[in-house]
């Protein structure tokens, strides 16, 4: 029997195109690039991204037109004195709002979730698994049905709690918190229990082991739910539409809602749109560069950072 | 035994109290006011916490509504059903290459490939939605270029099913891609070389090899796509607006707001969670096993 040839056993980027049959064009060289499905992938690129790159640029439009180019202007960011962002206190006032429920409901659901995560994770029995079920659950129920059980437990019930922030930072969190408990289960699992054991066997109790040991180790787990929790709250739509109650309460998803809803909200909300797609991407680079240096001593690729900083870990 | 767990129940301790008030306790007042009576004063509803006192009066209503002669949610939900169907269908037939591509072909590329492939995910949904918008309103830019090849401007925004499609089809296919991409990934390549090299073609070699093992994360991908489909509201309102497109989603927010109706948006949205109950008690185990087998 022959040795198997070169081209038989190398992917197709390493081979040099030599002979006929083993040119990347070749329709007979099995090993051939995909040419038509990386012009599928791109035309899907180009359909999913240019249609938000030309609404980023007609914020900066100097006039009232989306579709004709006027020249470029910050009128819709802060010059203009009534119609701007900055200046329509409603936009001002939503801008905050965001930044507002995103930093609250990261700084409550995070703990809460890494917390949940260790102690169910270590947990034997029933009642840990049920809960484990539960939080599941609730991270792919969907958000309209979730939303409707939030609007009634706070006008029928917990009637002490009105409608506006409260409200939709205790749902937020409830929301949320899934985000934390399954990434650091996730990491739970890979990290094994050897590490405590051995804290343990040096002298550690298990508060000390806790501390010293393991949540140096699960950092990455908890800066990426962290960073999911943040831009997951930015995005964040349904909730904060049935709950909030007036203009002091409504975040940027909700004004572009009902804005846009009610007919042309004109640059200023396409001004809106991009401060929000700016905060996000801020996150996400923030979120990638910190998980980056949180694992540079482990094997991790960039590939991989990437994808667990867009939530592909859960 | 005991003084073990106790350090690890106080751990879970928070966040399993917060699960019972406001996950469990949040769903029973649901259940009580789809159970509960009409205060026919003020048009409110009223909640009924004893099992033993609930009311079908709700109920009642809502199947009216469902079926019958002067049903006019039955409709709706058939319309609900077939939308997602078809939503979810393209998401497939136009993420699968996507992320099979990018899986499997983009070689020292696939870190850019990836970056925009995620990118939408970090741009808020009210800002993609906001683009097509933009793009077609009746003096868009859409109907601009249709008006260079002659064709009359459309009314795209007017109530068109095929915008309500493509909308959620824009909206949801990010999600489906990664989690397409993280399995397909997975995949591994000597499997394919090991195909290939037993003289399978091209084409027999993704039928035999690729597509049986990418079964599971196809069925997770749909799930993460069809499961808020269902439930949306927004694209719809935003990209159509008109009674004639609206789904389930629209009948339940409506009602929500409606004085009167509030109880029976309680009862529809319950009967949702029924019937999604299967599929996302599927994903749940799903998500658990592979987690098992992970470790």
């Amino acid at each position: 029997m022959t040795a198997p040839s070169v081209s038989e056993q190398t992917p197709p980027q390493k081979i040099q195109p030599k002979a006929r049959t083993q040119s990347r064009w070749n329709p007979r060289n099995p090993w051939r690039h995909p040419w038509f499905l990386e012009g599928f992938t791109w035309l899907y690129l180009i359909w999913s991204l240019v249609p938000i790159g030309i609404a980023v640029l007609f914020s900066f439009n100097k006039g009232k037109s989306q579709s004709v180019w006027q020249g470029f202007s910050w009128r819709w960011y802060f010059k203009d004195p009534v119609n701007s962002v900055l200046h329509n206190p409603q936009l001002h006032a939503a801008v905050i709002q965001t930044v507002r429920l995103s930093v609250l409901t990261t700084v409550i659901a995070v703990p809460l979730g890494v917390a949940f995560a260790l102690g169910i994770n270590r947990w034997r029995g029933p009642i840990p698994a049920t809960f484990n079920y539960l939080m599941i659950l609730s991270f792919v129920i969907p958000e309209l049905i979730f939303g409707v059980a939030m609007f009634f437990v706070f006008t029928e019930l917990f009637t002490t709690v009105h409608l506006g922030t409260t409200a939709e930072v205790l749902a937020l969190v409830t929301w949320n918190v899934s985000w934390p408990a399954i990434i650091v289960q996730a990491r739970l699992v890979t990290l094994g229990r050897q590490y405590e054991e051995a804290a343990a066997d040096l002298g550690a109790n298990r508060f000390q082991a806790m501390r010293r040991v393991m949540l140096p180790l699960l950092a990455p787990a908890i800066f990426a739910s962290a960073v999911l929790v943040f831009s997951g709250v930015i995005d964040d739509f349904v909730i904060v539409d049935l709950l909030s109650s007036n203009a002091g309460n409504t975040p940027m998803s909700v004004i572009i809602y009902s804005t846009q809803h009610g007919g042309n909200g004109g640059p200023a909300l396409n001004a809106l749109g991009t401060i929000m797609l700016v905060m996000s991407f801020v996150i996400a680079i923030i979120g990638y560069i910190g998980y980056r240096f949180l694992t540079r001593g482990e094997r991790g690729s960039r590939i991989e950072a990437l994808t667990t900083i867009a939530g592909s870990e859960a | 035994m005991r003084r073990k767990n106790a350090f690890w129940i106080a751990l879970a301790a928070p966040g399993i109290i917060w699960l019972v008030l406001l996950f469990i306790v949040p769903f029973y007042a649901v259940l009580a006011i789809a159970m509960g009576k009409l205060d026919q004063l003020f048009e409110s509803p009223v909640a009924v916490w004893n099992p033993f006192a609930w009311s079908s009066e709700n109920v009642i209503n809502v199947s009216r509504d469902l079926v019958g002669s002067a049903a006019f949610a039955g409709p709706i939900v058939v319309r609900t059903v077939v939308y997602v169907a078809i939503a979810s269908l393209l998401s497939l037939l136009i993420g699968y290459p996507a992320a099979y591509f990018v899986a499997r072909f983009s070689g020292r590329r696939k870190g850019l490939f990836l970056i925009l492939l995620i990118a939408p995910f970090w741009i808020s949904y009210m800002m993609r939605m906001l683009a097509w918008i933009t793009l077609l309103q009746t003096n868009g830019i859409a109907n601009k270029m249709l008006s260079w090849v002659g064709i009359s401007p459309v009314n795209w925004l007017g109530g068109k099913p095929v915008t309500v499609i493509l909308g959620l089809v824009y909206g949801y296919i990010p999600y489906l891609i990664l989690v397409l991409y993280a399995g397909l990934d997975r995949i591994d390549p000597a499997l394919i070389e090991a195909g290939r090299d037993l003289g399978l073609g091209r084409a027999r070699t993704f039928v035999r090899i690729t597509l049986p093992l990418s079964k599971q994360p196809i069925l997770t991908a749909m799930l993460i796509t069809v499961l808020p489909m269902i439930g949306d509201y927004y694209t719809n309102q935003l990209l159509s607006g008109a009674a004639s497109t609206s789904m389930i989603g629209n009948l339940i927010q409506g009602q929500l707001g409606t004085p009167g109706l509030e109880g029976q948006g309680a009862v529809l949205s319950l009967l949702l969670l029924l019937v999604l109950l299967i599929p996302m008690i599927y994903y749940v185990i799903a998500t658990n096993r592979s987690s098992r087998v992970a470790a």
